[in-house]
């Protein structure tokens, strides 16, 4: 990744022969350092120079996809250390975990229903792990084409018994699901089987050293798409392992670790282990396999899972507009606040617990909070107003009465003036909500 | 295959700051707590020392809070005596200190006069032995006028004194200064205001910059949690880096922030899509305080009993030793 073209150039013939469509060696180097090109269009390229280049513009950590279709989950390809110096992309995978030797159907069942709504936003368990705890490779492929059955989520077959492996395998191989595992006991027969049907494989070590021996020996099989587990259970020793996969990975570019990483969790109590599968979604894993699978267990994961995934170079906005709170009549209260993802969510929340009926009115102000776009005249008595045109609030309301955030007092004068509403000066702290509007609205907007 | 192992050398670490004052030292705590020391990323021990375990605290209010109805089995009968509150929380929470929030003197609650509020604090020293933090009510006029009394009151038991702001740091700083005890220093998820307050202690005194406990504002999860995390995780890589007014331990109010949020007080009635309340409050609290320790934070403060358990097995699991 990121080489220049000059570095490209020194693996290219040389021979400015246009066969590329490009006028020189060294104008095809640049397109191709630009992305604009593709190594396929130079048919004079040695097989050396083309993996030597392969290699060199490989992503430091691989993609690897486990699933299909919509309910594919794509795993890897990062490129921090920190989110602060970029990002993070693609979201710890969550997976839940399903023994065969426990009620299969009804457990799968209620999988699919983990899914959340919170603050505007869908958040789900990605995948779903079924293990073979029985030891019996009929029981572990009815209990696997029962869930399959059940849920769409992308799927992790878990035994270490190639025997076993192989008729569940075959079973939903068309689903794409994460073979897992290959060990240095079995990884010749479980990387054919994976191989075979084309599916992502991890490679479990004993320790960091026994995995990247393993990995190079899978890899040797002729098959690429792996994710690791260094095998370490203890939360500690599992915090180092996953750090040293990243980082060896994105400063050294150590080939072996340059794919997703799976952790699994130990505890059985369900708030230990969520603690658990925090550290490792905070630290580095792209899999995280766990039992915890009560609703109040999984939404605070999957929702520190998504906020250490946002882009930090860029506020989170909400759509600008007029939000109904409850089912809003003629007479409800309407609250402006912009349309930064946090201020608007916390500002509705506080209405919602008011238990009136309301509008919320989101200004757009690019996604920045209330001080920050007022002092850049992107919350003004303009751009208020026009906001207020613009969703046709006036049909919607019978009287002309606005709440602004308290820490912008200062524009009601001029936005009375360019609105014709009159305006209600609101709490400072959207925390002051619920009580102000007890206080004014209780028998609705007069 | 022996891996070769990718250790960070940095050039410093984190001060130590110690809490609390034992008979010798003029306090009267049976022991002090030193939180800092740290000269590697967060339980990274492969590459460094982290000397001190991280320390959690419960909070006692001096006023019954109108917290979720589910702390009342654990603090019902405790709620209108600060004194056996903070004592509850040491000898059946296991908490390892204790925060007073002097909320009643917020003149718009019960407007608790310095005296009250330094009597207060004096009942809870006498309650319990371990070291204690008192923060104000928020209100920053009210709040400068009780840091001296209660300073004094509580003359060499080394207390955590709190919070100094950009705009209001100087009384509670001069009533540490006073008295020998630590400043809680509190910046608005900001790093570079986060260091300037440190640099504006130091300079009023230069003793207290070792005194100094850095509060980079904890937001809760789902609330801004991302924005701290990350101010945290530059705070102490640059520390470790040697950036010596970003290397004091840091602090943060797990328990009062995440309580403050929906997802952690609405009933399972009225939000059936996210199941039960009380264990889905106690997770949002202890995945908040989580994910603090992961960005480098040394003095958790919570509030559910549960929540602090799940995060002092956490910890435990977090200080064993990773070598290679």
């Amino acid at each position: 990744m990121g080489l220049t073209g000059l570095e490209i150039y020194k693996h290219l013939p040389k021979t400015n022969c246009k066969d590329c469509g490009s006028p020189t060696c060294l104008a095809f180097a640049m397109a191709l350092a630009s992305g604009k090109a593709s190594l396929d269009a130079c048919p004079h390229v040695t097989d050396e120079a083309k993996e030597a280049l392969d290699s060199a513009s490989a992503p430091p950590i691989k993609l690897v996809t486990v699933g299909t279709g919509d309910h594919k989950v794509e795993l890897g390809e990062e490129t921090e250390i920190f989110r602060h110096d970029k990002r993070f992309f693609h979201p710890t995978g969550i997976a839940v975990l399903i023994s065969d030797s426990e009620d299969v159907a009804a457990k799968a069942e209620q999988f699919d229903d983990l899914e959340f709504e919170r603050v505007g936003m869908h958040y789900i368990t990605d995948m779903v792990a079924i293990k073979c705890d029985s030891g019996d490779a009929g029981k572990f492929k009815e209990a696997v084409e029962t869930v399959a059955g059940k849920t769409e989520k992308a799927l992790i077959l878990m035994t270490e018994d190639p025997a076993i492996m192989e008729g569940a395998l075959e079973a939903v191989a068309d689903r794409k699901p994460l073979v897992c595992a290959a060990t240095s006991d079995n990884f010749e027969k479980m990387t054919e089987l994976a191989k075979g049907k084309d599916c992502p494989l991890v490679v479990k070590g004993s320790d960091i050293n026994d995995l990247a021996e393993l990995v190079e020996k899978v890899v040797g099989l002729g098959h690429k798409e792996l994710v690791i587990d260094s095998g370490a259970r203890e939360t500690s020793q599992v915090l180092a392992d996953l750090t040293q996969f990243r980082r060896l990975a994105v400063r050294k570019k150590f080939r072996l670790f340059g794919y997703p990483a799976l952790a699994v969790t130990t505890k059985d109590d369900p708030k230990e282990e969520i603690i658990q599968a925090g550290v490792y979604v905070s630290k580095y894993a792209d899999v995280v396999v766990l039992k915890a699978c009560e609703k109040q267990q999984l939404l605070p994961l999957l929702s520190w899972r998504q906020n250490l995934y946002t882009d930090p170079q860029k506020p989170i906005a909400v759509e600008a507009g007029l939000y109904d709170v409850g089912e809003p009549g003629e007479d409800a209260p309407v609250y402006v606040t912009t349309n930064f993802s946090l201020t608007y969510f916390i500002v509705e929340g506080e209405v919602e617990s008011s238990r009136i009926p309301s509008r919320v009115l989101s200004v757009d102000t690019g996604g920045i909070s209330v001080l920050t776009a007022y002092a850049d005249n992107k919350f003004s008595a303009e751009t208020i107003t026009e906001a207020i045109k613009k969703c046709g609030l006036e049909d919607k309301v019978k009287h002309k009465k606005l709440v602004l955030p308290g820490h912008v007092a200062v524009l009601k004068g001029t936005l009375e003036e360019e609105s014709g509403w009159e305006v209600m000066v609101g709490p400072r702290e959207a925390s002051g909500i619920t009580k102000y509007a007890k206080d004014n609205f209780a028998g609705g907007v007069s | 295959m022996a891996v070769e192992i990718l250790k960070e050398k940095y050039r410093s670490k984190v001060g130590e700051v110690v809490l609390g004052a034992t008979k010798e030292d003029g306090g009267t705590r049976s022991h002090t707590i030193t939180v800092g020391g740290e000269s590697a990323l967060p339980y990274l021990h492969f590459e460094g020392e982290i000397p001190n375990r991280p320390v959690v605290a419960l909070e006692v209010w001096d006023i019954v809070p109108e917290w979720n109805p589910c702390f009342e089995q654990y603090y019902g009968d405790v709620y209108n005596d600060p004194g056996a509150w903070a004592k509850k929380c040491v000898e059946e929470y296991g908490a390892d200190l204790i925060q007073v929030r002097l909320k009643g003197a917020d003149p718009d609650l019960k407007d608790h006069s310095p005296e009250d509020c330094a009597a207060t604090v004096k009942k809870v020293l006498e309650a319990v032995s371990v070291p204690v933090m008192v923060i104000g009510c928020g209100k920053a006029d009210k709040d400068n006028t009780i840091y001296n009394p209660i300073a004094e009151a509580a003359a060499g038991e080394n207390l955590v004194m709190g919070v100094g702001e950009l705009e209001n740091y100087k009384a509670v700083t001069s009533a540490c200064m006073a008295n020998n005890h630590v400043v809680i220093a509190q910046s608005p998820i900001d790093i570079n205001i986060c260091k300037q307050l440190n640099i504006l202690i130091a300079e009023m005194s230069p003793a207290m910059s070792t005194r100094i406990i850095i509060d980079p504002t904890v937001a809760a999860l789902g609330y801004g949690i991302e924005y701290s995390y990350s101010i945290m995780e530059r705070a102490r890589n640059g520390a470790l880096q040697g950036d010596k007014m970003l290397a004091m331990p840091m602090y943060g109010n797990a328990g009062f922030e995440s309580w403050r949020q929906k997802e952690a007080n609405i009933s399972a009635d009225e939000q059936p899509g996210w199941g039960e309340q009380e264990e889905r409050g106690i997770l949002w609290e202890a995945t908040t305080a989580m994910a603090y320790l992961q960005s480098g934070i040394d003095i958790l403060v919570m509030r559910h009993p549960e929540a602090l358990k799940a995060i002092k097995g956490n910890i435990d699991d977090l200080m064993k030793n990773n070598s290679y």
